[in-house]
C-alpha cells in the first residue's frame, strides 16, 4: 500500500503569520497527524494562523475538533484563526455544527492575509 | 434477480475502514438520485456513525465488527428514500444517554449526534440483545419531475 500524501504542507511564514496547507480528506484516521501539525504551528503563537483548505476534499467532526482546539489556543494569546478557500461540501460541516460564524472562514489566502 | 436494491457491508473498528463505509454509501446514494450536496452530508452522517462505534463502541478493539445495511425503499417513484442500519458487537449505552451537546458550548468533540440528527430525516438507537448497539437512520426526498418537452430527459 503506498504511503499517503501529508496531509499538512510545511508552514509558510508571511508577514504577519503562518499559513498551513491543508489536503485529502481528514477523518478519524488522519486527524491526529492534522492535530500534531496545528499544535506545532500555534506553539510559537503566531498573530496570524492561514489555514489554506482548497485541497481538502472531506472532513469529519474529528477534522473539525482539531481546528476548534487550534483556534481556542490561538484565541488565548490574542491571535487568529482564518480558514480560507472551503470547498462547498467541507463548509457543510460547519454550517451543520454552528461554527461558520464561530470560525473566520474566508475564499481565498489573500483575503485571509486581511480578514 | 431481487428487486430489492440494497447492500451489506462489514468493516472493522480501524480509523482506515471507515473511508470504505463513506465510499459505498455515497455510491447508493447517488444511484438513488439524491444531489451531490445531500450524498456528502449522508456520507458524513454515516462516517460519524461509524467514528463513534469505533471510539465508544470499541474503545479497546481494532477488530470490532461494524456492520452497515443500506436499503433502498423504491415503493414510490417520485421520491428517493433509503433505511441505513449500522450495528456493532461492542459497548452499550442507555439510548437516552445519546444526545448531541450545546452547540453554543463550542469545545472540540461531541459533535456526531448532532450532525447525524440534522443530516437525516430519522435516527434511533437501541440495544442489541447480546451486545452493541444498533442505529437505524433513515431519509427521503422527492425527486425532480422529468421535463415532458426535453426528449433527451430519461430521468
Amino acid at each position: 500500500m503506498s504511503p499517503e500524501a501529508p496531509i499538512v504542507s510545511s508552514p509558510q511564514p508571511f508577514d504577519g503569520g503562518i499559513c498551513l496547507a491543508l489536503n485529502g480528506e481528514i477523518d478519524l484516521s488522519r486527524s491526529p497527524e492534522l492535530r500534531n501539525a496545528l499544535l506545532d504551528a500555534v506553539k510559537s503563537k503566531p498573530d496570524r494562523l492561514v489555514l489554506e483548505m482548497s485541497g481538502v476534499t472531506y472532513m469529519d467532526s474529528s477534522g473539525v475538533a482539531t481546528l476548534v482546539e487550534a483556534l481556542q489556543k490561538m484565541n488565548a494569546h490574542g491571535g487568529k484563526l482564518v480558514l480560507a478557500g472551503l470547498q462547498t461540501k467541507v463548509k457543510s460541516i460547519f454550517q451543520i455544527a454552528k461554527l461558520d460564524t464561530i470560525f473566520a472562514i474566508v475564499d481565498d489566502i489573500e483575503s485571509a492575509k486581511t480578514v | 434477480m431481487s428487486d430489492c436494491f440494497n447492500i451489506n457491508l462489514r468493516i472493522f473498528s480501524q480509523p482506515r475502514y471507515a473511508c470504505v463505509a463513506r465510499a459505498a454509501i455515497t455510491a447508493a446514494v447517488e444511484k438513488l438520485g439524491f444531489p451531490d450536496d445531500a450524498c456528502g452530508q449522508v456520507m458524513l452522517a454515516v462516517d460519524e456513525a461509524v467514528t463513534n462505534i469505533i471510539r465508544h463502541g470499541y474503545p479497546d478493539r481494532d477488530d470490532g465488527p461494524i456492520d452497515i445495511t443500506f436499503t433502498a425503499d423504491e415503493s414510490d417513484p417520485t421520491r428517493a428514500a433509503f433505511t441505513i442500519v449500522v450495528e456493532d458487537e461492542g459497548e452499550q449505552i442507555e439510548p437516552t444517554r445519546i444526545k448531541g451537546r450545546d452547540l453554543d458550548d463550542v469545545r472540540p468533540g461531541g459533535l456526531g449526534v448532532h450532525i447525524i440528527r440534522e443530516v437525516m430525516d430519522h435516527v434511533t438507537y437501541a440495544p442489541r440483545t447480546d451486545r452493541g448497539m444498533r442505529v437505524e437512520m433513515t431519509k427521503s426526498i422527492d425527486l425532480p419531475v422529468p421535463d415532458a418537452a426535453d426528449p433527451t430527459n430519461t430521468a
